[in-house]
């Protein structure tokens, strides 16, 4: 784009005829702004800006999908579905019954490859899928007043159908996000030595410290007839139950992550990890899997090619483009602003081929 | 044309149309309620004696004219003239009354906004245009139906006035007092009312609808009291604004009651104040004080019982007018004595040129008209004081009645947008169905597990599995129509609301800029551009038509004196090249005498005034003098003299001169007066007995016998004077083709004398011909002496016809034509009305520009051709068409064959065209014929597609068949007259009319009456997709106005009533240009941008929400927190589009000046038209998809949160929809830059806000995010990818398919000298 500064055309015609300045005159007083004469740049699209900014732009863009790549490359993630796994082959059949049964030994045990060197922190996971976290009915379903503050306890509005206990209490924390919080527990060991997870600073520290009072304890949780997930310590306050402040960050999508803990050691490449899983929470219900995840982190995140695939799909095009307009230009040059391209001046049946 | 003379004159008295039209004693000149019929018919009569250049039944003829012994080419054989000669006044007159049926009448009569007054027969048209030419140029003609008498005693429901009895008055009848209202509100009425009045807007029941839907529990999406705040917000900014401007209206209220005039009670007149006057009291005026009521005059100071009052404030007119107290009255004394009678008038209306009452007093009754009454509003002048009595009091005066504003117009662009609202609301149908519909599927495929899904959990477990009661569960029938219904609050703003309030707000700048171009502002007025209409703007950018008045709009209407043929010589004022200052001429001859100062300098002849000063009485000297005596007498002009101080450069001194300022209705007599002056004549005074002329500093007194005005029947007027040697002459001045039939008659052949005065009769003759084609206006002054007899028998009719109740006009009319006869030439004027400055610029500017420019004027034909040609209009090499028919079978015959002469396609075949083009949807206009060369402007945007340019050749291809068939590329001329209008302005003649005068390059109607002005307006209004702008100045170009798509008042010499009937109003005709070139298509850029800009950046937001719903079940989630949903088009989005709506533009005047084509823009419509409203569409389609699915796939299989979401896609959409309308600029300005960046910047900080709020679930989103490199890499890929193919395409139609927009404005910016384009495009214009 071509960006002249081209000065205000000057005042000459337009003050011609006030040669006799009236007293009270109605003529209006000249600014370069009522006249529309304000400097201006008028980009135009001259082929010289054209083919810059798709330079440009592929140029920005290539480094950047480069880097982005190499990053999401780095990242060591491993994934292991377990939600069919875990249930004894026999009881396969009926998976609803084996979840929901009290009596059924729900506990699990999984062997990890570690693929390659994973640096600590290694970030622990669960991911659940066809989980809409995002429908309507459930992200409605809390109370940020009565998670803030022990005074706002009786606040359980938009709560229902958790929002009191059958004795008629309210429940703290009320709604659906707390009471179908996640309760699959993991338990890691490398080479049969207990590896620690650290469950602290998983969740955003500013909703520890203000959307999640530290004087709010839980009270009435899952009292009712249907359990939907874990239970609380009724001894912790809310602040220091990052599962659930974890929890209530409701996902974006129906597919979705949530961090667990965090390993802070390294693990080196082919060792094997060893984790005994509750397998707990529903998800037979309405067939969403589980998966356990350990992943490494980088500085674009967690292990995605799309954003470095795309920029190098949308660099290496403008380079194309940039290319073929240079052509174009060479092969089939138009000077800008010839008069003989106008309409009225071009022979009409010019313009049909 | 001798022989026409005796039929026409023993025809006179026994077929005066007397009998058929009574009129009312009026003094303003009035005839039949068929006026324009009649005078059509008259006016074809000077059309033949004028020498016009005629079809007449398709063979035009030459022949020789016996008399005249000069050839001059008649369009007819002479049975034919003398058929034309006869209906002047008599035979056909009476039959167009016949043959033109009332319903035709009426017919006319709608076309306009004018009343149709529907009591009983009587209706009116005001001002109609034949005045104009006439000496009474602005006079109201005006006219009552023939059964005025009777109709008005039919009347059921008279209103009964009590004078000076208030009490009984106002008992019986409520009447209104006198105190206005104009407000709408009252403190306690305001909030309802204003409400009631907002909610009239579909757009805020839309608003409303949302908001309540909201409310319902089931539905509610936002949080309540977010849903409100649009609705909110733009209620309180509108009830604000409306409740300032009702304000200020109460406050000149208040003023205007308090104002107090003088009322008499109880025998003495005393103050009151305005608002305390009621109907039936007397009122006194005085000198310059303002009228406060509707009143019947009693009496006033002058003996006569005249008044002279301005009526600026009503019709903006700015001359004094003339209202007589009945004589019954004028003698009665006020003060003291004792009133009384009834008045019986007509209910309150609106009609300003009408009133229709009698009076009954002192046992007489008398009856009213309209020069009796005074109306609110106008001042008194020149009149001591005027007594009257109350008729009409507050709401019911006239003034008040006339307040109301004129209908509102809605753009042509925003008839489309409206088109393509109803698009999106489909869109917007489609998308709640599929989620409504997804809904439903969803449920019944979960039904099993509804119960117990943790993210939906229908029912609750309170007390155990049995109690089964369900939350938030109606059936799934009625969870698909609320999900439905939720879904239509998400996407509320697909329907983009906000548009039409930005689009007010843009106008608004619009106009601000409009009304500011000092390129735009009339220094001699001292009037600026004037913005009446806020609705209309970007009409103005794609005007087709032009249809101009002629006088006051072309010309100034200031009438000049120029020529004067006197006793067969002829004397021409130097033009004012070489500018000699009356001074310099005159000084040393009468220096003495140079006591008058006119207003108005007039440069004289100075043969003519050497003829003037010598002594010796000569034939041409007695002419000069009677001719010169005649135009100072002759009139109805009030000399006001005013004293003030003046330094001449003569006398080098100051001295005391006397100031005369010539008050008169027509500017044409004024004219004559202040020339008379200049040549030694100056009118000092006159009063109804006598008249006192300064001759050359004699002073000489004439005893004023009688006068007989001027009326469109007779189309002259006379004096009778008595000189102080007690001869007694009538001097007559009137239209050449009334004044010759009633010269003296002379016998060819005879003594000498005769032979002289027949020679001076064929030199004025020729001299009126060459003043008339030179475009001057013509009349023709003669004078006889009268002998005692007739004296005597004048006088005796006279006296009996003025004091006669009843056909006072008719019996008046009939006494005129006993002294006006046989009447000896004296000579011809020839006035000047002057083209205004730059108009034939301007035309040719706007033809260029492919607009056709159409003149309708009340002028004749010699006249209207003549101005035709020096505004540039007509040319030479034109071939002209001349359509003077007097019947509807001899117009069929005339078009007809019109059309098979030059080879006219019939309707049909057009129409298929244009249907084609509606098919195509380009609505392809054809380009005027001026560009010779190439016929055919190509739509070089490529946006446009290749189907229409096909359209286009095809256009083009059949218009050269039709050429070649037509065997002419000579442009067509079409010159028109009233009286075939009449004929032709019915159904089954109109389209012949239209396909001829669409071929024809230049449209010229004269003689048209301000209904048919209308109807020519309407012709092309109904016919095309054409935009029409209508402009004049005059009263008669009111219907005009309102009927075409734009209608532009001149505020010029004829008063403000066309301006405010106008939408823009201006001071000068060449103002048009840059009205229309520069503003118009400013205005149709940035508006057609604004409203595309508009759809898309909704309907990317929305169809973003709608992606995301089909992620979430279909349960109408919105990740974006509620405020940010209504702030996106409130707060974060708006600002841009308003300020790029007011500031953008394309190309500078200057080019747009230079090079009037690229107006064709607006005609093709590249800005906004049905193929870029999909093309928009689908770039909206792909930005959204873009927008929703980057951030997918980046934070696929992440712990993203629903807030984060969200506020990534705020910022990114926000980013986007900024970049969007950053690339489109075109003119970036610093507002610009604020407008555009300070958006993005103040999303963030909104966003920032927001997120710090700890009651809110998305608390502190902002700062992660912006903590992570992702975040940003994800809006940069956004933008960058949405955009690249909108982009792409931009650069291929630039490179391959450059616009004449573009190439000019490549031509403005790099090369910087604009005149290089101009080499070529100015070539084929001539």
């Amino acid at each position: 784009m071509n960006l002249k500064a081209t000065a205000a055309s000057s005042t000459s015609d337009g003050t011609s005829d006030s040669s006799a300045p009236r007293r009270n005159s109605k003529k209006p007083k000249y600014s370069r702004f009522t006249q529309q004469e304000l400097p201006a740049c008028k980009p135009i699209l001259t082929p010289g800006w054209v083919i810059s900014t798709f330079a440009v732009v592929g140029i920005i863009f290539i480094p950047i999908g480069l880097a982005s790549l190499f990053a999401s490359q780095r990242v060591v993630e491993i994934v292991d579905r377990y939600d069919i796994d875990c249930i004894p082959e026999t009881l396969r059949n009926d998976k609803l019954a084996f979840i929901q049964s009290r009596e059924t030994n729900k506990t699990c045990t999984r062997s990890l490859t570690v693929p390659m060197d994973m640096k600590s922190p290694i970030y622990v996971y669960y991911e659940l899928d066809n989980f809409y976290q995002n429908h309507r009915r459930y992200v409605k379903s809390r109370n940020d007043k009565q998670l803030q503050s022990k005074k706002n306890e009786n606040e359980t509005s938009s709560c229902d159908p958790e929002a009191n206990a059958s004795n008629g209490l309210p429940i703290v924390p009320c709604g659906l996000i707390a009471w179908s919080l996640f309760n699959d527990t993991y338990r890691f060991s490398l080479s049969s030595k207990v590896l620690e997870v650290n469950k602290k600073n998983i969740a955003w520290k500013s909703d520890q410290g203000h959307k999640f009072g530290d004087d709010v304890y839980p009270k009435n949780f899952q009292s009712g007839g249907l359990i939907g997930g874990a239970k609380l310590n009724a001894s912790k306050p809310l602040s220091e139950q990052e599962d659930l402040i974890v929890w209530m960050r409701t996902a974006a999508l129906p597919t979705f992550r949530k961090l667990w803990g965090k390993i802070e050691v390294d693990l080196e490449a082919n060792e094997q990890i060893t984790v005994v899983i509750q397998n707990n929470y529903n998800t037979y219900s309405f067939g969403g899997k589980k998966k356990l995840v350990l992943s490494t982190t980088s500085w674009i995140g967690g292990k995605n090619d799309f954003l470095g695939v795309a920029y190098l799909t949308v660099g290496g095009l403008c380079l194309f483009l940039a290319i073929s307009f240079i052509l174009l230009y060479f092969a089939r040059p138009r000077p800008l602003g010839d008069p003989s391209f106008l309409s009225w001046n071009s022979d009409p049946a010019g313009h049909m081929n | 044309m001798t022989s026409g003379q005796p039929l026409l004159s023993s025809s006179f008295h026994a077929s005066d149309p007397s009998s058929g039209f009574p009129t009312p004693p009026s003094n303003i000149s009035s005839f039949s309620c068929l006026c324009h019929t009649a005078s059509s018919a008259s006016s074809n009569f000077e059309d033949a004696l004028s020498h016009s250049i005629d079809i007449k039944d398709g063979d035009p003829v030459a022949i020789e004219d016996k008399v005249c012994s000069q050839t001059i080419a008649v369009e007819s054989d002479s049975a034919v003239t003398t058929d034309q000669f006869q209906p002047v006044d008599s035979q056909l007159f009476q039959q167009f009354l016949l043959e033109c049926p009332r319903q035709e009448v009426k017919r006319v009569l709608s076309w306009g906004t004018m009343e149709v007054h529907n009591n009983s027969t009587s209706f009116e048209i005001s001002g109609t245009s034949l005045g104009q030419e006439k000496l009474n140029k602005s006079q109201r003609i005006h006219h009552k139906s023939m059964q005025f008498e009777d109709a008005f005693s039919s009347e059921e429901n008279p209103r009964l006035i009590y004078i000076n009895d208030p009490r009984r008055t106002n008992d019986k009848y409520e009447f209104t007092g006198n105190e206005i209202r104009t407000s709408k509100y009252t403190i306690i009425t305001f909030l309802p009312k204003n409400l009631f009045i907002q909610f009239h807007r579909v757009a805020y029941l839309y608003f409303l609808a949302i908001a309540a839907l909201n409310q319902l529990p089931p539905l509610a999406v936002f949080g309540r009291t977010v849903s409100l705040f649009p609705l909110l917000f733009v209620l309180v900014v509108t009830a604000i604004k409306d409740g300032y401007e009702d304000w200020r209206r109460h406050r000149s209220d208040r003023k205007e009651n308090n104002r107090e005039a003088r009322v008499l009670q109880s025998g003495r007149f005393v103050m009151k104040k305005w608002k305390k006057i009621r109907a039936g009291e007397v009122v006194k005026i005085c000198v310059d004080e303002t009228i406060p009521c509707d009143m019947v005059l009693l009496g006033t100071s002058d003996p006569n019982g005249i008044a002279y009052i301005q009526t600026m404030n009503l019709d903006g007119e700015s001359n004094l007018k003339t209202r007589y107290a009945r004589q019954e009255t004028t003698s009665t004394d006020f003060e003291g004595g004792t009133i009384s009678g009834l008045i019986r008038c007509e209910q309150p209306n609106r009609n300003i040129y009408e009133f229709t009452a009698n009076m009954e007093f002192n046992g007489h009754r008398v009856p009213l008209s309209q020069s009796n009454i005074i109306l609110r509003g106008c001042q008194l002048k020149n009149t001591d004081w005027a007594v009257g009595v109350v008729v009409y009091a507050g709401q019911e005066t006239k003034a008040m009645l006339n307040s109301t504003a004129s209908p509102s117009k809605r753009s042509k662009l925003e008839n489309y947008m409206n088109r393509e609202t109803m698009w999106l609301s489909v869109f917007l149908f489609v998308m709640c169905a599929v989620v409504a519909l997804g809904m439903g599927l969803w449920l019944e495929r979960h039904k099993d597990q509804l119960d117990t899904l943790p993210y939906y959990r229908r029912i609750y477990f309170k007390n155990g599995l049995d109690n089964r009661k369900t939350y938030k569960y109606y059936g799934l029938v009625m969870e698909i129509f609320f999900s439905f219904l939720s879904s239509i609050i998400v996407f509320q703003i697909m329907i983009p609301i906000s548009l039409y309030i930005t689009m007010e707000l843009v106008r608004l700048g619009q106009s601000y800029f409009m009304i500011e171009d000092a390129q735009m502002y009339d220094s001699s007025s001292d009037s600026r551009f004037q913005c009446r209409s806020l609705n209309i703007n970007e009409d103005l950018g794609q005007i087709r038509y032009v249809f101009s008045d002629k006088t006051g709009t072309l010309t100034e209407n200031k009438m000049e004196f120029r020529k004067a043929s006197i006793n067969g010589k002829n004397y021409a004022s130097p033009s004012h090249t070489t500018d000699h200052p009356l001074q310099e001429i005159t000084s040393a001859e009468r220096t003495e005498r140079q006591r008058w100062k006119l207003k108005s300098e007039i440069n004289v002849d100075s043969e003519l005034v050497a003829l003037l000063t010598k002594d010796l009485a000569g034939v041409e000297r007695n002419a000069a003098h009677e001719f010169f005596l005649t135009l100072a007498a002759c009139n109805t002009v009030i000399p006001m003299v005013t004293q003030r101080l003046s330094s001449s450069c003569v006398d080098s001194g100051l001295h005391e001169v006397e100031a005369i300022d010539y008050q008169g209705e027509s500017p044409d007599e004024q004219a004559l007066v202040a020339a008379a002056s200049a040549y030694g004549y100056t009118l000092i005074e006159r009063t109804t007995g006598h008249i006192v002329v300064d001759v050359n500093g004699e002073r000489l007194r004439l005893e004023l016998l009688g006068l007989h005005e001027f009326d469109s029947v007779r189309k002259r007027m006379s004096v009778v004077i008595r000189f102080p040697n007690n001869a007694v002459k009538v001097l007559v001045k009137g239209a050449d083709s009334s004044m010759f039939n009633i010269l003296a008659e002379v016998a060819a052949n005879a003594d000498p004398r005769d032979a002289v005065s027949v020679n001076i009769r064929h030199a004025t003759q020729n001299h009126l011909f060459e003043y008339s084609s030179q475009g001057l206006r013509t009349l023709v002054v003669a004078a006889k002496d009268l002998t005692d007899e007739e004296l005597e028998e004048w006088q005796c009719r006279y006296e009996e016809a003025s004091t006669s109740l009843t056909e006072r006009s008719t019996k008046l009319r009939q006494t005129a034509a006993l002294i006006e006869c046989d009447l000896n030439l004296l000579g011809a004027t020839a006035i000047e009305d002057k083209l205004q400055d730059g108009v034939p610029e301007a035309i040719e500017s706007l033809r260029q520009a492919g607009i056709k420019v159409w003149v309708l004027t009340g002028d004749k034909q010699e006249t209207a051709i003549s101005i035709g040609l020096s505004c540039k209009l007509l040319t030479q090499n034109m071939q002209h068409i001349i359509i003077n028919g007097t019947s509807e079978e001899e117009c069929r015959n005339l078009l007809a064959d019109a059309k098979a002469k030059y080879g006219i396609k019939p309707a049909k075949c057009r129409n298929k065209n244009l249907k084609r083009k509606k098919n195509v949807d380009s609505e392809y206009v054809e380009i005027p014929d001026d560009t010779r060369t190439s016929n055919v402007s190509e739509p070089a945007n490529g946006l446009q597609g290749v189907r229409q340019v096909r359209g286009a050749s095809n256009v083009s291809q059949q218009r050269h068949a039709g050429k070649a068939a037509g065997m002419t590329n000579t442009p067509l001329a079409l010159i028109i007259d009233g009286n075939s209008l009449v004929y032709i302005l019915e159904k089954d003649l109109e389209p012949e009319l239209f396909d001829l005068a669409t071929s024809c390059r230049v449209v010229l109607c004269c003689r048209v009456a301000p209904l048919q002005k209308a109807g020519m307006v309407d012709l092309i209004k109904s016919r095309t997709s054409d935009m029409t702008l209508a402009i004049g100045d005059g009263a008669n170009d009111v219907s005009m106005i309102q009927m075409a798509d734009v209608g532009v008042g001149i505020c010029g010499q004829e008063g403000r009533q066309a301006v405010m009937a106008s939408d823009f109003a201006m001071g000068q005709f060449r103002f048009l240009k840059r009205l229309l070139l520069v503003h118009g298509h400013w205005n149709y850029q940035r508006v057609g941008y604004l409203v595309l800009y508009n759809f898309y950046r909704n309907a990317v937001f929305v169809l973003m929400l709608f992606w995301y719903i089909l992620c979430t079940a279909f349960s109408t989630t919105s990740a974006l927190t509620d405020w940010s949903s209504v702030f996106y088009s409130v707060i974060y989005t708006s600002v841009p589009t308003i300020v790029v709506g007011i500031l953008d533009k394309d190309l500078s005047h200057k080019t747009l000046l230079q090079h009037p084509k690229l107006y064709g823009a607006g005609h093709r419509q590249e800005s906004y038209n049905m193929n870029l409203f999909w093309i928009t569409m689908i770039d909206t389609l792909w930005q959204s998809l873009v927008l929703f699915y980057i951030p997918l796939f980046t934070y696929r299989n992440s712990q993203i949160d629903i807030w984060s979401m969200g506020s990534l896609w705020t910022i990114s959409v926000v980013v986007l929809v900024n970049v969007h309308l950053a690339m489109d600029i075109q003119r970036w300005v610093l507002i610009t830059h604020i407008a555009t960046w300070g958006s993005i910047i103040i999303t963030y900080a909104c966003m920032v806000i927001l997120d710090s709020i700890p009651a809110f679930p998305n608390y502190w989103t902002i700062y992660h995010l912006a903590l992570s490199p992702t975040y940003w890499l994800t809006i940069l890929l956004i933008t960058i990818v949405a955009l690249l193919p909108r982009f792409l395409f931009k650069v291929m139609q630039q490179t391959f398919w450059p616009s004449d927009i573009q190439i000019a404005r490549e031509a403005e910016i790099l090369r910087k000298l604009p005149n290089q384009l101009g080499l070529k495009p100015d070539q084929d214009s001539s």
